[in-house]
């Protein structure tokens, strides 16, 4: 079978290692069953108890002798009656008595050691599976993010966890003892009276039935309930974050129905847990005490022909009034270990989800930048059957080392995607990515991410101190550097805020203006000093004069890096030494902007606004005015076209153009 | 805000230096809400009260039937032995089972009894909990969306989520729970404090001895734990906020290759989270123990007394093991009731940091008579209008301006000038520190939320998606729309092309936050919601920035028709989109430098705006 534990990455008490493990190894999880059971994926966490496991045996043998006190102190108490109280011995009494003392002490001191050890134990060990379920949430793709609700993976982090770990601190405990209790309690009653033990054992049978019943419908329900609490987690989270928009359409109260739905749904889900719970706990209570009631029946009848004494009946009695508790607590025992099993189920998922983007075996030190795509092709993963476009299909381009592309397309066309299967956020469905002639799967994550530094069209700042935000690619950057790509984002507005670099900035940055949060996510790419710099738009809300500065700075920091950037004005397509013109999904011109602008239409209409507001909608292949920006053209006119660089599409390739470069294999 | 903590925050934060990575905040206030004070409490009792406040009655009926629960499952032993005592002997001497078989039947009847009131009890007992959370549940939800924009900023979604998911439940473990064991155990303890002094005065008063004992364990338990709780709740929201923002932000974390120094940040939260857990089951590894001690040596005096009694001859050797079953009873109980008061502490917690959040009075509130602003022309007016987010640092030091009903004002500027706090203002999501901002010539201060609303639409920077399709979050505009509006309203902003070619169309799910959108994609949705919401006065910040030209162009023509009859503030750094506006303001520092029409200020030679717009055409190979 495929369960050999994977060895725990990190033990109890030994100094925390500087990569955390669960970054770098598998988490402490045994591989999954071939034919899973219920009880399976709660056993994959077991490796999680070994680092503890003095801890835990210390405490399963602490338990199992505070059990032992506990039997011994009724035994103890009727030994003193029948003892010394009966026969008048005084010297007996005192001496039993405090034998019986110190009895009862050593039950709370064995108690007070089981609740200490476990205390450690347990919060240990969900401490230890939150910090590897985090690591492995970090590394899961974007693919996987995208598809998972942020409140399930909350749930599970927080919830499910400390389902796990009430279960391990005291149900797992209570359920083991409880079940020994019956057990032995059981065999004394047998050997006591073999017939009413019978029945007594018998009594088990509907208990069991009722339990395996329970169990069914339990499991359904508690899965349930958990995944509805994700959904609940997820709303409240959607409606913070979504807050500003709510706020400026007034739309408190639709936001708010969609959660009463949402709640009154988990509302009704406990509700029907409730319900079976009120009839399976009362079931279990009940069961013991019915066949107390047998047992007296026949019982009375035994001791009426003499089979057994009356002194008989009566030990069998009380001993069988204490296993009423027992028996009538494993109900909320169960309850809760059927809890932590789908707890357990959930948390696996995380664990199984598979994880495509792994590391390459080439850790590259020093790469010179050389990027090139190769008919590269990329689709959404998706469930949906309809869905199965391709986002990005024959995509090539191959950029030098320096050398900087802008990336143009219409809004949808494929230029962030493209952009984000550089750093391998996604990877190619087809084709390949090469830096310095490695595929980049090739390379290790940290090495790829290293040479890649992409500024998204979305800051995506954290609530951090400045500082933290911009030193997210580079810990160890410098004052001096870090100055350095403020300047060059223009971002010196940090200098002035209430604490400078150590002020935090609210929520992706909400306490900054849109210009200032785009120039510090700009400053980040920039002081991640890459070896290929992605912007992806990044220059959309400034305004025309800081613009200016931003480019006049950047042109610098593009001399030596490989660049790619996404452009949707001609004024940052000018950063750029040639340009890829994207169309749905695929790049169909390259060449430079002036040759662009000359000779492909689509190119035009795309980035010429000076037209008037009445113009068609659809390009306009007959453009007429190309006199004034014939005049621009030459001022920015860096480098000739040559044949791989300018292309033109198939459609395209019968227009005479001005420039006879234009027989570079079309798609 | 509740906060009347005297400390400075700034220092605060700092004595904290493994937390500096999250850096300073000018207010820290918003943060952890609760002043721990008695007023605190107070408000946590009456947040508990009030909850359960509409099941009186019930609870009323429950503790009768509990009662009734629990009588019969007392009677049950004691019937058993009166069974035995009394149905057997005639049994075993003349052969006659009658004795018994009333007994039995009293017994069958006593357990039927018990079921029922069990069940009756569980259930009903369950669902005033499930109800009561529901009720919390929804308060804590719509109570949030009703904190205005600053405490956000401050509080955070991850702190939202924290408070309306984790603590919530841990008041679930209580109202599951809690009373059914709560009741159950102070009945049983009375019943049996009652009997046993009943049984024999002496032992009996001997027993109660213990009670001060155990109030004082209590009383420490109480006070001991409180705080370690309260940090409980505190460091499981840290854990919560770096979770979701991680998450949040799982983008720039690969990228930017930050999982090492999150999973640093994480291990340090989640193992505070560990360690004030561990205290907290500490103090109860003391507290349970120690309890049961007490019991213990009750017994033992009890034995050794009693016994000594009974060897004097003043008490029989039945009244002493009654006496000592009874007092295992009194003892069993009190472990229920310890683990009550461990989930009462650790809910009541809980219940202070939401009653703390329920206590947060918004700072944008609705006036107590609001003013009926019956059909609404459009006149915006700012009036002396200073603003600043951080005290001493205006970011307006006095707006004065007036856009008249149906004119479209164009707000343009360098970057950070405050052109999205006027709109803010506008928008009402602040308040001005002085001066006033009026819709037709009303103070916005005196009109409530869902009326500003209705006329004073802005579309902002981020352009938020809800998890749902295409056209649920266009319909958010207006939950009321058709299908057909809707596909008109994309029509107009030329959103339809796009979403046609969506494998669902207007159904395709847009994924968690619009991911499955691109950001132009994005932008346009947020546009055709504002465009259906058909505002009187409409406020667009930047929300034509990621497009490409000629999406933009017909989104401008577009507001030619929307901007005809109404209102408007255009935001934009591309004045492509201004020139649809009547009139230009430049801003600069708060100050408006410039104000007319674009035709005007291009034709003044050495005007900013004018500048502004040759760059602007240069920037346009
Ligand atoms: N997660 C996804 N699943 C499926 N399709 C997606 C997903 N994300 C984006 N798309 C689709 O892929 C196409 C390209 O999106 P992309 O974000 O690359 O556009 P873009 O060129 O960057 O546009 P913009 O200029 O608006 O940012 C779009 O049509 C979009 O609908
Ligand atoms: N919530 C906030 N808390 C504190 N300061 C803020 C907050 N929002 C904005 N500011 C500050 O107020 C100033 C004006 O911001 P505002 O968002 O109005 O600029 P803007 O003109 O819209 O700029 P942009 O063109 O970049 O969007 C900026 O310096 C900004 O840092
Ligand atoms: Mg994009
Ligand atoms: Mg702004």
């Amino acid at each position: 079978m495929t369960r050999q534990p994977i060895p725990v990455s990190r033990p109890t008490d030994a100094p925390r290692p500087a990569v955390p493990a669960g970054l770098v190894s598998a988490p402490a999880l045994r591989p999954p069953r071939d034919r899973p059971r219920r009880m399976t994926n709660l056993l994959r966490l077991l490796p999680y108890l070994k680092p503890y496991r003095v801890r835990w045996t210390a405490m399963l043998v602490a338990a199992f002798a505070s059990l032992g006190a506990t039997i011994a102190i009724p035994l103890m108490t009727k030994a003193v009656i029948d003892g010394p109280v009966r026969h008048h011995d005084e010297h007996g009494l005192w001496l039993l008595g405090t034998a019986a003392l110190g009895v009862g002490m050593s039950e709370a001191i064995l108690w007070f050691i089981r609740r200490w050890l476990v205390s450690r134990a347990t919060m240990g060990v969900e401490r230890d599976i939150r910090e590897d379920l985090y690591a492995r949430l970090q590394v899961l793709p974007m693919s996987f993010h995208n598809q998972w609700q942020s409140g399930q993976l909350l749930s599970r982090i927080m919830n499910d966890l400390s389902t796990v770990r009430r279960f391990l601190s005291f149900g797992i405990v209570f359920l083991a003892l409880n079940i020994v209790q019956i057990v032995v309690v059981s065999g004394i009653l047998l050997r006591l009276y073999w017939p009413l033990g019978v029945v007594v054992l018998i009594s088990i049978v509907p208990i069991a039935a009722t339990v395996l019943h329970n169990q069914r419908q339990y499991t359904k329900f508690s899965r349930m309930a958990q995944d509805q609490a994700g959904v609940v987690a997820t709303g409240v989270e959607e409606s913070a974050l979504g807050l500003r928009v709510i706020k400026s359409f007034g739309r408190e109260d639709y936001v708010y129905d969609r959660f009463d739905t949402q709640v009154t749904e988990l509302f009704d889900i406990q509700l029907r847990k409730v319900r079976l719970q009120a009839r399976f706990w009362t079931l279990l209570e009940v069961i013991p005490n019915l066949t107390l009631i047998v047992v007296l029946g026949l019982g009375a009848a035994a001791t009426g022909d003499g089979r057994i004494t009356l002194g008989t009946l009566v030990a069998f009695i009380t001993m069988m009034l204490s296993l009423v508790w027992p028996i009538a607590s494993l109900g909320f025992l169960l309850s809760l270990t059927q809890e932590c099993m789908t707890a357990a189920d959930r948390v696996t998922e995380i664990f199984d989800a598979p994880q495509p983007i792994a590391d390459g075996p080439v850790n590259a030190v020093s790469p010179a930048g050389r990027l090139r795509l190769r008919d590269v092709g990329f689709r959404f993963p998706s469930d949906d059957e309809r869905d199965s476009g391709w986002a990005l299909r024959h995509v090539d381009l191959e950029l030098a080392p320096g050398e900087t592309v802008a990336l143009v397309g219409a809004t949808g066309s494929g230029k962030s995607v493209l952009t984000s299967l550089i750093p391998r956020l996604y990877d190619v469905s087809e084709g390949s990515i090469e830096i310095d002639g490695t595929d980049i799967r090739e390379l290790t994550l940290p090495a790829l991410r290293s040479t890649v530094a992409t500024a998204f069209e979305d800051p995506t700042l954290f609530s951090l101190s400045v500082r933290e935000n911009l030193t997210l690619g580079r810990p160890d950057a410098t004052e001096a550097q870090i100055t350095e790509a403020i300047d060059v984002a223009q971002a010196q507005f940090v200098h002035e805020l209430p604490f400078g670099l150590d002020t935090r900035i609210g929520e992706q940055g909400m306490s900054l203006s849109g210009g200032q949060r785009q120039r510090l996510s700009l400053a980040r790419a920039v002081l991640a000093t890459p070896k290929v710099l992605v912007l992806d738009d990044t220059l959309s809300a400034l305004d025309v004069h800081t613009e200016a500065l931003v480019e006049h700075a950047l042109r610098n920091v593009l001399q030596d890096v490989t660049g790619i950037v996404v452009a949707h004005r001609a004024s940052t397509v000018l950063l750029a030494d040639r340009v890829a013109l994207i169309e749905k999904g695929t790049i169909t011109h390259v060449g430079t902007h002036a040759q662009l602008l000359a000779t492909v239409p689509s190119y035009r209409y795309l980035l010429a606004a000076d037209d008037e507001l009445d113009d068609g909608a659809e390009p306009d292949p007959e453009w007429s005015d190309d006199d004034r920006r014939t005049g621009l053209r030459e001022q920015h006119d860096v480098d000739e076209c040559t044949d791989d660089t300018c292309r033109e599409c198939a459609t395209l390739r019968s227009r005479p153009t001005p420039y006879g470069a234009t027989e570079g294999a079309g798609r | 805000m509740t906060t009347t903590d005297t400390k400075t925050p700034a220092a605060e934060q700092d004595s904290d230096a493994s937390l500096r990575w999250r850096g300073l905040m000018a207010d820290s206030s918003g943060e952890d809400l609760v002043d721990h004070g008695s007023a605190t409490r107070r408000n946590a009792r009456e947040l508990l009260g009030s909850l359960l406040a509409p099941y009186t009655k019930l609870i009323a009926a429950l503790a009768v039937i509990v009662v009734i629960e629990n009588a019969a499952r007392l009677s049950v032993p004691i019937l058993v032995q009166f069974g035995i005592d009394h149905g057997i002997p005639p049994i075993t001497h003349h052969h006659d089972a009658h004795d018994l078989l009333v007994i039995v039947a009293v017994l069958v009847g006593v357990v039927a009894v018990q079921a029922a009131s069990r069940v009756t009890f569980l259930r009903q007992s369950g669902r005033i909990g499930e109800l009561a959370l529901l009720d919390l549940r929804r308060r804590v939800f719509r109570h949030f969306q009703k904190l205005d924009v600053t405490f956000h900023d401050k509080f955070t979604s991850g702190r939202v989520v924290s408070r309306s998911t984790n603590d919530v439940e841990a008041i679930q473990d209580m109202l599951e729970n809690g009373f059914d064991s709560l009741l159950t155990a102070v009945l049983t303890l009375i019943g049996t404090a009652v009997l046993l002094v009943v049984l024999n005065v002496e032992l009996g008063l001997i027993c109660l001895i213990s009670f001060p004992v155990l109030v004082a364990l209590a009383w420490w338990f109480r006070n001991a734990s409180r705080r370690t709780y309260r940090e409980v709740r505190e460091s499981a929201a840290l854990v919560i906020v770096q979770f979701v923002e991680t998450m949040t932000g799982i983008k720039a974390v690969q990228a930017y290759r930050r999982e090492p120094r999150n999973q640093e940040i994480f291990e340090e939260v989640a193992d505070r989270y560990r360690a004030i857990n561990e205290k907290t089951f500490r103090l109860v590894a003391i507290f349970m123990p120690s309890v049961d001690l007490v019991g213990n040596i009750m017994t033992t005096v009890v034995l050794v007394y009693g016994g000594w009694r009974v060897l004097e001859g003043h008490m029989t050797v039945g009244v002493l093991t009654a006496f000592l079953l009874y007092l295992r009873m009194f003892f069993e109980p009190m472990q229920d009731i310890t683990q009550f008061f461990n989930t009462f502490q650790s809910a009541s917690s809980a219940l202070e940091k939401l009653a703390a959040v329920l206590a947060t009075q918004p700072g944008i509130a609705d006036p107590e008579q609001p003013v009926q602003l019956g059909t609404v022309q459009g006149a915006v007016e700012f009036d002396n209008v200073q603003f600043s987010y951080v005290e001493g640092r205006p970011v307006l030091p006095g707006l004065d301006l007036h856009i008249p009903a149906g004119q479209t004002v164009a707000l343009v500027g360098t970057t950070g000038a405050g052109k999205t706090t006027i709109a803010k203002l506008m928008a009402r999501f602040y308040d001005p520190v002085s001066g006033a901002v009026r819709l037709d010539g009303t103070d916005l201060r005196d009109v409530d939320q869902p009326q500003l609303r209705r006329h004073v639409v802005m579309v902002t920077q981020e352009n938020f998606m809800f998890e749902g399709t295409v056209a649920d979050n266009i319909r958010f505009g207006k939950p009321e729309a058709t299908d057909a509006e809707i596909r008109a309203a994309a029509e107009a902003v030329g959103a339809d092309q796009f979403i046609g070619e969506l494998p669902n169309g207007y159904d395709t799910d847009v994924a968690k936050r619009g991911g499955r959108l691109s950001a132009g994609q994005r932008q346009l949705v947020a546009f055709a919601r504002a465009f259906l919401a058909d505002p009187a006065v409409l406020i667009l910040d930047e929300a034509t920035s990621s497009l490409d030209i000629p999406s933009e162009r017909l989104v401008q023509r577009a507001l030619e028709t929307v901007l005809a009859d109404r209102t408007a503030l255009i935001i934009a750094h591309r004045l492509s989109t201004v020139e649809v506006a009547d009139r230009v303001l430049v801003l600069e520092h708060g100050r408006v430098l410039e104000d007319g029409s674009p035709a005007d200020l291009i034709g003044s030679a050495d005007g900013r705006y004018a500048a502004l717009h040759r760059a602007w055409v240069e920037s346009l190979a």
